[in-house]
């Protein structure tokens, strides 16, 4: 068996995953830090988590974005399972390739596209139907369901494809309909799947920024967007803080996916 | 052979799973689209919606009116195409330096252990996960003039003054390659541990070395992985906002900061359509072979799964 050289793995994977955490870390530590200046460490002090808590602009913040990543995450992984499993098991059809590329492109496509092309619909649409009262709780919810079902898809294609497809075949053969197929036999299997595509859903919608700036109406500033109003200009010892519990929370999220994915073999 | 369900399709049925995701993805993304196409061809104007209609149709005649003012300023304002190309400039040295750093780590975790592997793999999906926002801008506290980066070479009496970066291109660069590494490691890492290894050993035992054999074998065989992953860096990177606004400099020219000030500070609706059509058409080539790519890679599958 050809083994790679250990000690230039050692050197590239250390380099590299420095490089990705190193900046987290100082966030973290610096979460901590009396001084407001940040940069020079003046002691230990949980003096802006307790200012993080009694702040109720970026409070009532995460709670509105707490509400719209929910949704989110539950609406992406119903339209996003649906495409993902026609992809996977409906072969071709009229309109396959340009199914295909609708379904992959906010994968790419550059934030700021998304969201000038959904607020224009937006606006065209209340000039014709006259429709006055956009919520914007409801836009943003949109956008985010489009961004995020991209990555749900994906997901469950991949999945839905590694399925033994006896299985189905079977039921077919002894007389289920391909409804109750889909629910007593595709779901129960890329289940753990769909726990980890509503979690990935919730947390794309929890960072946006960019689609949420487009489509956000008065009196709807979810977190991201108040986080970024402040960043903007420069370093917030509040922000520090509020980064160190979001990273630990999502890093939660992501080991207990990966249980639940592993469970599954 | 196909399975009997798909050989056999009743149509209405597949019309039925089908057609829903669909008139979703059109309604919400390709119709949305299109009318970003129709209004970068429209005419300022104060009012609402803040542009004006293509069409009228009066005494039964149909007029279309097609504003090219946009797309001129476009072509004929040196800030605008200077924009583009340094966007593309951008986007381009961060696909390349990504391709640097990703490839030897996805190949390293790709060759792992089981057991390590796994946790590697946490190790780069755990911050694509984390909130974007939040990493690039712990960026800032590092590369300010008196950031933690200074400060530890000062100390190290490497530099005697603080290195300018924080609102540099430099730092553009950085957050970029930190934001899409792990982008381009997962598709690729996906392609590379699916390699069969004895195809490493049939080269190592005709005699070739190691590099050799990387080059001729493990590299070919990985393109793909690599493509997809150039794309997703690529793409989005062009069109970026939020990084080149956080740590970028007043003069860091990026189109998607250009389309955002079209946008919410100049009001002009058209232009910033127009804005984002010549961009979509620019990144439309590599995404068109992007999916070409993709479908190829479908059809390929699907045809091994049906044996």
């Amino acid at each position: 068996m050809a083994k790679p050289s250990s000690r230039l793995r050692a050197v590239v994977l250390g380099l590299g995953y420095a490089f990705l955490y190193i900046p987290i870390f100082v966030l973290m530590v610096l979460s901590f830090n009396d001084s407001a200046m940040m940069t020079t460490w003046t002691g230990f002090s949980l003096r802006w988590y307790h200012e993080l808590f009694s702040d109720r602009a970026l409070l009532q913040a995460a709670r509105l974005s707490l509400i719209i990543a929910a949704f989110t995450a539950t609406a992406a992984v119903i339209v996003g399972t649906w495409a993902g499993y026609v992809l996977a098991r409906m072969g071709r059809f009229r309109g396959f390739a340009l199914f295909v590329g609708l379904a992959s492109a906010p994968l790419v496509i550059p934030e700021v596209v998304l969201g000038i092309s959904l607020l224009l619909m937006f606006v065209e649409l209340s000039d014709l139907l006259g429709w006055e009262g956009s919520n914007g709780a409801f836009t943003i919810w949109v956008g985010h369901v489009i961004l995020s079902m991209a990555y749900v898809s994906v997901i469950i294609q991949s999945r839905v494809r590694d399925l033994d497809r006896s299985l189905e075949e079977a039921a077919l053969d002894l007389g289920a309909s391909p409804v109750k197929v889909f629910f007593q036999i595709v779901l129960p299997l890329i289940a753990p799947a769909l726990v980890a595509a509503w979690l990935l859903a919730f947390t794309l919608s929890l960072d946006d920024v960019v689609i949420a700036s487009f489509l956000t109406g008065p009196g709807y500033t979810t977190l991201p967007l108040e986080v970024f109003s402040r960043v903007r200009l420069g370093l917030k010892p509040e922000i520090n803080a509020l980064a160190t519990i979001f990273m630990l929370l999502v890093a939660a999220f992501v080991v207990i996916a990966n249980r639940i994915q592993n469970r599954k073999g | 052979m196909k399975p009997t369900f798909l050989r056999k399709p009743l149509s209405w049925r597949r019309i039925l799973t089908i057609a829903p995701p669909f008139a979703w993805l059109v309604l919400f993304l390709l119709l949305p689209f299109l009318l970003v196409l129709k209004i970068s061809f429209a005419d300022l104007q104060f009012g609402i919606p803040p542009y004006t209609a293509l069409a009228e149709f009066q005494d039964y005649t149909l007029s279309v009116v097609l504003n090219l003012r946009g797309y001129a300023l476009l072509f004929s304002d040196s800030l605008y195409v200077a924009t583009y190309l340094h966007s593309v400039k951008m986007a381009a040295v961060t696909t390349v330096c990504c391709m640097l750093i990703g490839y030897p780590m996805a190949y390293y975790i790709a060759r792992s252990e089981p057991s390590v592997r796994n946790l590697l793999l946490i190790g780069v999906i755990l911050p694509f996960w984390t909130s974007l926002l939040l990493r690039v801008y712990a960026w800032i506290g590092i590369l300010r003039n008196d950031g933690l980066l200074n400060n530890l070479l000062m100390g190290l009496g490497l530099i005697d003054q603080p290195l300018e970066i924080y609102r540099t291109d430099l730092a553009v660069y950085i957050g970029l390659i930190y934001a899409y590494l792990p982008f381009f490691i997962l598709p690729l890492y996906a392609n590379l541990v699916k390699l069969d290894v004895r195809l490493l050993e049939a080269a190592y035992d005709l005699g070739a070395r190691p590099w050799r054999a990387f080059v001729s074998v493990v590299l070919p065989l990985s393109m793909p992985g690599v493509i997809a992953g150039a794309m997703l860096v690529f793409i989005p990177s062009v069109g970026e906002f939020v990084i080149p606004e956080m740590l970028g400099g007043a003069d860091t020219l990026m189109i998607g900061r250009v389309m955002w000030t079209e946008f919410f500070n100049n009001s002009d609706w058209p232009m910033a359509a127009a804005v984002t059509c010549v961009m979509v058409l620019l990144l439309l080539m590599p995404l068109v072979l992007f999916q070409y790519g993709q479908v190829r890679q479908l059809g390929m599958r699907g045809g091994r799964g049906n044996g």
